[in-house]
């Protein structure tokens, strides 16, 4: 226990690498490959729910850190922790990859798709985890490439699309491709950034620089006063992070990997790493970067405020299934990123403690509850996919409830959820990010509820295509229905769903107490 | 006098040389099994050699001497010090690895690895060597084996082309630093070739040292394949048999950086200052131009020489940028793309001998046959594009760290330009990963194509141990870098202690 | 410096050369004497003759102490005549042994009669200190040489080049001879010392004196092949039987080179002299250097190609001879050096191409594809031998271009430096071709294994190990050349 203790993160991280190992050292069959990643997968999981329960959200602040040697050069160590902030992110991942490997049960090649989703998870883990600003970086990168093969490799074998000079790739090249180039080049400018910090602090520590550079105002570079370094720099971040989450108008890789990804994939990709680029703010650029954050929070309300309008516009206008759940991300996303303009504000100016701890909290809890119905929802694509073989809306044609109650009744609940029902989760994070932004972008935020008003538009036409409405008899020789192994997917997602809306308080506590912590 | 371990890393691959030469033969397989102890052996000197290296106390280690011809003082001086012990490490595993990958090499195997051993005894001579007339000595002995084993056993379409360029090349260079370097010895007044000493006493003026700082860089630069001298490297690889190809970017080109590093800047430290600046220029074309190149071939070695370029092109920035920290990213690029492009090389290598095609658009679905060459080469291929926890990553960074640093601290009108480039040559990241994505989708994925189904045999247990050596190596360096660069800092400390900043 | 009276104890100064007339006789007594196969033996008792007499000299002959003028001041026993002379003795002896297997030469005593004659020739031209002495030696030197050039008289090529040679030789020697002659007009002393001594006193005027160097250096510079004098060399080496195109292109111009030394850093290096000859020198060096590579690279034929390789040679041992000027010591040692380094390694060369001639009957470099596959050691020693003579480590050849390197800069010669650095690039550019040739190109249909007979064995490993022992461990050697250096002075 002591060793637990003393190595919980450090286990937390690299335990999926065992999962890795003895999936690649497994029997060539395709069920015990299967059974042995899910059941390794449970490691990582059951340690975080030890996390949870020993972290002391109390007392704030980092806890249960290592800081090892890594790289002493450039002075960089391997310094890990966990606040109120990380944890639920770490246990969201943690989460959704069991549900994730249970979701793929029957994908071919799963050897190695289930080695590169514990390579997956350890990225991911490891941004949520990194107390080192280079630290984080790598893990941030390291994560694109088992994602690029899971979409390259895994993704829907049938899309193609139309290049340039009319040449016709693979639909899954394609937005592989993008996916991970966007990624990357938004990665160099942050690299850049990252080096900058580094050179002219001499260390890469996340809790020294966060009290080192914002404050440090010395002559970096002979042709640029240190605020437009660090303007610049700021924007660097920014960008990045604008991909990663996606904030309009960065966001067109997004609906292009969904659409291409496997139902895992897409999954993992918008229930957490969409949550790394808001993470990112909250752990980088707000603290490292107050005065810019505060002087670009409405630049970032008012591009939060296009993402959601304009994003549920698109998902209304989609007849892919997939990419309408897709634009829903964008769409979710977008309340987050409000959320975080208001704590980018208070970084900068005086703020009403309740009014920063109600946004802030809402985009954690946010994040949190749209990776839950993401997940779930690009979970009941995928289901329903795999039987009909397709996604469009149209072909789709309506009555599967008829076929399928148990999918029916789960699928109306994930949209609910996701919709903002008051008594699920999602309302509760909306409703606090509203409220916490009404005061200070107040039309931003008013505008916002429009975008809302066609949320429910489009979620209410996706039930309608798919569920209700005239019964198509295409699929009455078709087995429309979930099997044990999908319920089971779906169940502790629809549980925690209405247990955060009935019982907020049971994640917004922590939460609560790490923003204030914080940016308090 | 303690066991000379550095001249039996240096001379025991010359002795085997010749050795091999002596056996019959027909004997193939005992030349093979000899040849495979003889760079075990080595290699295992060299590991014992890099982890007895004593960090505290840095400087130069395991010295050892003689005099040579003291009637002009030349004497024979080894040692090592944090810059080159990396660099004897990968020489070992490269030459265990060049001879595990050259298993299958039917035609006069005694003569090709009794080449090969000869071109190791080179290598490792420039490595430890710390007179400069031994430095040349090993440096020359480094260059003909190349010439033979190109035009020998390489690619017949371009092979005898292509080795004569190289070797014209590089010997042009290496006349031009001969000269630099007799040059120094005359004003030095010191009579000694001894790099020690002419280190400590030479009192060289600032007009001298600019004048010859250019023929000892340049030359010896030429080799580490330094734009507008790099278009023999390229076409050497291409034509390379695979094993040559891994030890000419593995490790060759490495030997023109080090010893512009040892000779050059360390021994004329005012030139340096002087010509550097205008040295990053260059280094930047390379960067760029090197990896827009690349995205153009069609022939993975091509692009994979190209790339190479590119990737030198980075270790020659660090070396320009004169601060610690960037001579650092040197030291670790040069050890990270030493195994890298051997791992490339015999990746291709493998794929070729099977399916006869090198070219990207007939190539196709490799990993279905060949697994454990197509994960080798996606690794590869991250490191190369610098993935984070990839030993590229490690090793560039401090590399733009230090043009940072150049550009935050250095004198006026250097930082207005090195941070420029910092930002711009970082754009060769992205060119370098979309090449690499490309390549690695087209040949390792997709169907395969018909031509090709039956020929692609599975790999031998030579050539699989080969890969898991240098992933090893790749993959220790990016996930713990603790453990090079330390070393590589003692020697950029004395690096640092001339160039007095 | 004083002319010591006649003592009979110095004729252990010259006992080596006593002992090659006797060897010269026996082998005339064997010519009547022996018959059939046993013949060949002649080759190796003039080997063996002439190894004996280089040790005898090292035994007896080793100048101790200051140099000293002997016989009335025509000879001056000094150790870099000595060196010379061990040179000219080991060259002898490898000639004679890759006589012995070629057809028309390895079974007539004549012949190595002949060319022990031109060794005792050569080995009075590193010892002469006289000018009387000097053409003499040059002159027993010359006429032998021609001889054994034109020996194959049923050959016409054989004939003409020793025509030619003749001719040339006879021009250039009488040129030289007129220059000796105004010297010793104008001077009055035919001793070197002397002649130095009255120059010295200025009485000479400048436009003479050059004149006189100018035609002094016609006679030298064909020995040595330099341009312009060079025009014979390819023709005459690639007529001449191969051993003596060894011979002639190693011992002989070597034996060129200590005249040299000896006239003009003696004699002739008073300041208004030097002034008026040395940069004209300069100019001979670096262009001989770039002609002779520069022609090489059109030859098709090995032996031409040697040749002009050879004239490139010469190019450079005069790069080392002009830098004396300001590093005298250092410039006659890298000069005998590279002297030793290239008669180990040309004679080497020219022995497997007698070898390889045996076999394949011919000298074309073309002929020669797929020889490593025939032949792999006799390809390794080639590749040993050709990889010298380009100046690569750790062969002889690399030191040698090193110390000539080192004198050059240290002179401060840089652009003489350079073009030397170009030159050694476009030989090593003609080199590989052969190699290419020899190790890439695949052998004809029908080619057979090449057989080497003993006494070429002999040769050849002999030569090998010394190519690589004056490469690495050449401390001994180059300190015999320093000492011979500081043994002028």
């Amino acid at each position: 226990m002591e060793f637990i203790n003393n190595n919980l993160l450090m286990l937390i991280l690299f335990t999926p690498l065992l999962g890795m190992t003895a999936v690649m050292l497994a029997p060539n069959n395709k069920g015990t490959i299967a059974r042995i990643a899910f059941a390794f997968s449970l490691i990582p999981l059951l340690l975080t729910l030890y996390l949870w329960a020993n972290y002391d959200f109390v007392a704030g602040g980092f806890q249960f850190e290592v800081n090892a040697r890594w790289y002493p050069s450039v002075n960089a160590g391997f310094h890990l922790g966990v606040d109120g902030l990380s944890v639920p992110m770490v246990l969201l991942a943690n989460l959704l990859v069991p549900l994730c490997i249970l979701a793929s049960f029957n994908v071919d090649r799963i050897r190695g798709f289930m080695a590169l989703f514990f390579i997956l998870q350890v990225g991911t883990l490891g941004v949520f985890l990194s107390l080192d600003l280079l630290l984080f970086f790598a893990f941030y990168e390291v994560g694109l490439v088992p994602m690029y093969f899971l979409i390259n490799q895994w993704g829907s074998p049938k899309g193609k699309r139309e290049l340039s000079r009319g040449r016709i790739v693979p639909a899954r090249e394609y937005a592989s491709f993008k996916f991970m180039i966007y990624t990357m080049a938004a990665g160099l400018g942050l690299l850049l950034a990252i080096q900058l910090i580094g050179i002219t602090q001499g260390t890469f520590d996340l809790p020294t620089l966060y009290a080192t550079w914002p404050t440090s105002n010395e002559t970096f570079l002979n042709f640029a006063s240190a605020s437009t370094v660090k303007t610049v720099a700021f924007w660097a971040f920014f960008v990045a992070f604008a991909i990663k989450v996606p904030l309009f108008p960065f966001h067109t890789w997004l609906p292009d990997a969904h659409t291409e990804a496997p139902t895992a994939g897409s999954m993992i990709l918008a229930g957490v790493l969409l949550k790394l680029g808001a993470y990112g703010f909250l752990r980088l650029v707000i603290p490292l970067f107050p005065e810019q954050s505060a002087a670009a929070a409405p630049i970032i309300a008012l591009l939060g405020m296009l993402s959601i309008i304009l994003a549920a516009y698109s998902a209304y206008g989609q007849t892919d299934f997939k990419r309408l759940v897709a634009y829903s991300s964008v769409n979710h996303m977008g309340f987050v990123v409000l959320g975080l303009a208001v704590v980018a504000w208070a970084a900068g100016n005086a703020v009403d403690p309740t009014t920063l701890a109600l946004a802030g909290a809402g985009a954690v809890i946010q994040m949190f509850n749209h990776g839950l119905s993401a997940a779930a929802m690009f979970f009941l694509v995928g289901v329903v996919y795999e039987r009909a073989h397709t996604r469009n809306l149209d072909e789709l044609g309506g009555g599967i409830w008829q076929y399928a109650p148990i999918y029916g009744g789960m699928l109306i609940f994930s949209s609910m959820a996701s919709l903002g029902l008051p008594g699920l989760n999602g309302f509760v994070g909306e409703f606090a990010i509203v409220r916490g932004s009404w005061p200070i972008f107040t039309f931003y935020t008013a505008l916002s509820m429009i975008g809302l008003f066609m949320t429910g538009a489009y979620v209410l036409k996706g039930i309608r295509k798919v569920l209700h409405g005239p019964i198509n008899p295409h699929w009455a020789d078709h087995n429309m229905e979930m099997n044990v192994r999908e319920i089971a997917v779906m169940a502790p997602l629809l549980v925690l769903m209405l247990l955060i809306g009935v019982w907020p308080a049971s994640i917004a506590n922590m939460i609560n107490y790490a923003i204030v912590h914080l940016f308090g | 006098m303690d066991f000379p371990i550095l001249s039996v890393i240096t001379f025991l691959p010359g002795v085997v040389g010749l050795a091999l030469l002596a056996f019959p033969e027909d004997k193939k397989e005992l030349i093979r099994w000899t040849s495979l102890i003889a760079a075990i052996v080595c290699m295992v000197l060299s590991i014992i050699v890099y982890f007895s290296y004593d960090i505290e106390l840095g400087g130069y280690q395991f010295e050892d001497r003689f005099d040579w011809i003291p009637a002009v003082g030349i004497s024979y001086i080894v040692a090592v010090d944090g810059l080159s012990l990396p660099m004897v490490l990968l020489t070992g595993i490269v030459m265990v690895t060049g001879v595990l990958i050259s298993w299958g090499i039917e035609d006069r195997p005694r003569e090709f690895f009794a080449l090969l051993f000869f071109l190791a005894m080179g290598v490792w001579g420039v490595f430890v060597a710390q007179d400069m007339f031994t430095l040349f000595f090993f440096y020359e002995v480094a260059v003909f084996p190349m010439y033979l084993m190109i035009a020998m056993w390489g690619w017949k379409k371009t092979r005898e082309y292509a080795a004569m360029k190289l070797t014209l090349f590089l010997v042009v260079g290496s006349l031009f630093a001969l000269i630099g370097a007799l040059a120094m010895y005359s004003a030095s007044g010191l009579g000694t070739f001894d790099m020690f000493i002419i280190q400590e006493q030479a009192e060289f003026t600032r007009e001298f040292q600019i004048t010859w700082f250019p023929f000892v860089f340049i030359g010896f630069i030429v080799l580490a394949g330094m734009f507008p001298f790099h278009n023999w490297s390229p076409v050497g690889h291409v034509a390379a048999p695979t094993a040559v190809s891994m030890f000419h970017a593995g490790v060759l080109m490495k030997l023109g950086a080090y010893a512009a590093l040892r000779v050059g800047v360390v021994l004329l430290p005012e030139g340096a200052k002087f010509w550097l600046p205008y040295v990053v220029v260059l280094a930047f074309v390379n960067v760029v131009y090197g990896s827009l190149i690349a995205m153009t071939r069609k022939d993975l070695k091509y692009m994979i020489g190209y790339s190479s370029v590119s990737h030198m092109g980075l270790v020659v920035l660090g070396i320009a940028t004169m601060n610690e920290i960037g001579l650092t990213g040197a030291g670790l690029q040069m050890f990270s793309h030493g195994a890298m492009t051997a791992l490339f090389f015999s990746c291709i290598g493998m794929v070729y001998d099977r399916a006869h095609t090198r070219m990207i658009p007939e190539l196709g679905g490799v990993m279905k046959k060949l697994p454990m060459v197509g994960v080798a080469f996606i690794i590869g291929g991250l490191v190369s594009m610098g993935m984070p926890l990839f030993s590229g990553f490690v090793a560039e960074l401090p590399i733009f760290m230090g043009a940072w640093r150049a550009g935050v601290q250095g004198p006026d009108f250097i930082a207005n330009y090195y941070a420029w480039i910092a930002i711009i040559s970082a754009l060769a990241i992205v060119i370098t990963a979309a090449y690499i994505i490309r390549a690695v989708s087209a040949v390792f994925f997709g169907p395969i194509p018909e031509k090709i189904e039956h020929e692609l045999t599975p790999i031998r247990w030579q050539d699989r141990t080969a890969i898991v050596i240098l992933l090893v190596s790749l993959l220790a360096l990016g996930f713990y870098p603790a453990w090079m660069d330390t070393v590589i800092k003692t020697g950029v400390d004395s690096v640092m202690a001339v160039l007095g900043a | 410096m004083d002319f010591t009276t006649f003592e009979a104890a110095h004729f252990l100064a010259i006992l080596p050369e006593i002992v090659l007339i006797a060897v010269a006789a026996l082998v005339m007594f064997m010519d009547v004497v022996q018959k059939g196969e046993s013949r060949r033996m002649m080759g190796y008792v003039t080997a063996i003759g002439l190894m004996a007499a280089m040790f005898i000299g090292i035994g007896f002959s080793l100048p101790m102490g200051d140099p000293k003028l002997l016989f009335g001041g025509t000879i001056r026993h000094d150790m870099l005549g000595f060196v010379f002379r061990m040179m000219f003795l080991v060259a002898g002896a490898i000639t004679a042994l890759i006589t012995m297997d070629v057809k028309g030469l390895g079974k007539r005593g004549d012949f190595y009669a002949v060319l022990i004659a031109a060794v005792i020739g050569m080995n009075f031209m590193a010892i002469a200190s006289d000018l009387i002495m000097l053409y003499l030696a040059i002159e027993t030197t010359s006429i032998s040489a021609y001889a054994l050039t034109g020996f194959l008289l049923n050959s016409d090529r054989s004939a003409e080049s020793g025509l030619k040679y003749f001719l040339f030789g006879a021009v250039t020697s009488t040129v030289m001879l007129f220059g000796f002659s105004l010297l010793y007009g104008f001077t009055g002393h035919t001793n070197l010392y002397g002649i130095a001594e009255a120059l010295g006193a200025g009485n000479v005027p400048f436009v003479t004196l050059i004149g006189i160097a100018v035609m002094i250096l016609v006679g030298i510079g064909f020995k040595i092949s330099a341009f312009p004098f060079h025009f014979w060399t390819p023709d005459v080496y690639e007529g001449a039987p191969t051993p003596i195109t060894a011979f002639v292109s190693t011992a002989s111009k070597t034996a060129g080179f200590i005249v040299l030394i000896r006239v003009f850093i003696i004699a002739l290096s008073t300041n208004s002299g030097v002034a008026g000859w040395l940069p004209l020198m300069m100019a001979i060096a670096a262009v001989t250097t770039t002609i002779g590579n520069l022609v090489a690279l059109a030859q098709t034929n090995i032996k031409r190609l040697l040749a002009y390789s050879s004239i490139a040679h010469a190019g450079y041992t005069l790069m080392a001879f002009v830098a004396f000027e300001s590093q005298p010591e250092q410039s006659v040692s890298a000069a005998t050096f590279y002297l030793m380094t290239y008669i180990a390694t040309n004679l080497l060369a020219f022995a497997i191409i007698i070898v390889f001639a045996r076999a394949a009957g011919s000298d074309e470099i073309k002929d020669y594809a797929g020889m490593s596959r025939r032949s792999p050691y006799l390809a390794h020693m080639m590749l040993v031998a050709f990889l010298s003579l380009a100046g690569i480590p750790p062969l002889a050849g690399f030191l040698g271009k090193f110390f000539i390197f080192k004198v050059v800069v240290d002179a401060g010669l840089y652009w003489l430096a350079i073009v030397g650095a170009i030159n050694a690039l476009v030989a090593l550019y003609y080199y590989l071709i052969v190699m290419k040739v020899v190790y890439v190109d695949p052998a004809p249909e029908g080619a057979s294994k090449i057989s080497i007979t003993r006494p070429y064995q002999i040769a050849m490993v002999a030569l090998t190990i010394s190519v690589i022992v004056l490469g690495t461990a050449a401390t001994p050697w180059y300190n015999w050349a320093i000492a011979g250096a500081s043994s002028l002075f």
